[in-house]
């Protein structure tokens, strides 16, 4: 049923002859394979949930959080490997540090979004590193408002009013879509 | 803190920037010196940074106008990475950040003044150690402190556009009368949201004063 790639999938700076990067599509296989994630933009902000597999009942609660913080007003969620995810939540603390060093403003939604992209397509490029098996769940507040973005392996990011990412993603899709998000708070 | 360098150009002057419901009056006067020649005596010391952001310099011409320029790359850069204009207080901060990590290499007194959608009107004062004030109005400069007393007994908040302009107008007439580093002619700038008004004031148009 999967689709193997036979000597195109060796290393992400390799293109298959039908223009696919094998790499960044099984790292997007890591993310559908791993506990959902969901967010939902509504009125007045945005509701990040994640499903918690409890593996062992000799786990210490609040030991391993799923849902972080990067500066007062950006929050992440995410499906796929939590090393990922801290690895990248730690370089959203970095940039929202850095540009609020030289503009002493919060950093917007948009470029938040827009610089981790960048920074997650940069490891589709080499084939010393592997792509982030991590689809990311960006909840951000600025000054136009509540605003949710979707990151994926291999870079892109879309704007949601919700999304959903992990094994679960399509049931939760269908369940989302009957929401009327707009007028929820 | 940095000096001048013998010989190098100086923007002794006197700038003044005010806040007023709807937008910002600006104005400088126009002497650049270099020791006691007047290198340029019709100086533009209101610059440009952005469609509604300019800034006043004072200072060593140099290190303000290379500042300036450094800030108008951010800037534009900025309006492209967000794709909407910059808010005043971040130029300002851009002006501080400068200032205050080279403030041993530079002489700048800046005062930042302008207009933008999510704050309105703003007026910034980044001294010489690289300090950021916001204030309703600012003044800077060799000539500033002739008028000190002068500014705080005429403004009061609430003023209109004219009476900005009329106060602005007055003030840096009487320091240009009494700092020999300050001269020329008065430049003004009105920036509101609808744009940009400059001005210039000569000699036989200046305020009235008691001359002698």
């Amino acid at each position: 049923m999967t689709s193997i790639g036979t000597g195109y999938d060796l290393s992400v700076s390799t293109y298959s002859p039908d223009g696919r990067v094998f790499q960044v599509e099984y790292a997007q296989k890591a993310v559908d394979n791993s506990g959902t994630a969901i967010g939902l933009r509504v009125k007045d902000g945005v509701v990040l949930a994640v499903e918690k597999i409890k593996h062992s009942r000799l786990l210490v609660p609040n030991s391993n959080k799923r849902i972080m913080t990067a500066g007062k007003h950006i929050g992440v969620a995410s499906a796929g490997w939590m090393s990922d995810t801290r690895h990248l939540v730690k370089r959203v603390r970095d940039e929202a540090h850095n540009y609020h060093s030289i503009y002493k403003a919060d950093i917007p939604a948009k470029i938040i979004a827009e610089r981790m992209g960048m920074y997650v397509q940069a490891y589709t490029l080499y084939s010393a590193v592997r792509p982030f098996g991590v689809s990311t769940l960006l909840a951000c507040k600025d000054k136009d408002g509540p605003q949710l973005y979707m990151l994926e392996p291999s870079g892109e990011y879309v704007g949601y009013r919700g999304c959903a990412a992990g094994k679960g993603k399509q049931v939760a899709k269908t369940e989302i879509e009957k929401l009327n998000l707009e007028e929820l708070t | 803190m940095a000096s001048l360098k013998p010989g190098e150009a100086n923007l002794g002057t006197t700038i003044m920037a005010v806040k007023f419901d709807g937008g910002v009056v600006i104005g400088a006067d126009s002497r650049t010196s270099t020791g006691t020649y007047v290198a340029n005596r019709v100086t533009d010391k209101l610059t440009k940074v952005h469609d509604r952001i300019y800034c006043c310099r004072s200072g060593s011409a140099a290190d303000t106008q290379a500042i300036a320029d450094i800030v108008k790359y951010y800037l534009d850069l900025y309006t492209a990475q967000h794709d909407e204009p910059p808010t005043v207080s971040v130029a300002a901060s851009l002006f501080q950040e400068i200032c205050y990590q080279n403030k041993g290499h530079l002489m700048a007194g800046i005062i930042v003044g302008g207009w933008d959608e999510q704050n309105g009107p703003s007026v910034y004062n980044v001294p010489l150690g690289g300090s950021l004030h916001s204030e309703e109005y600012a003044i800077g400069g060799s000539g500033s402190t002739y008028i000190y007393g002068y500014c705080d007994k005429t403004f009061r908040p609430g003023m209109s556009k004219d009476e900005c302009i009329e106060f602005v107008k007055n003030a840096v007439s009487l320091a240009m009368t009494r700092d020999g580093s300050s001269g020329g002619v008065i430049r003004t700038a009105v920036i509101t949201e609808d744009g940009v008004e400059r001005t210039v004031t000569y000699g036989d148009q200046l305020p009235q004063q008691y001359l002698g």
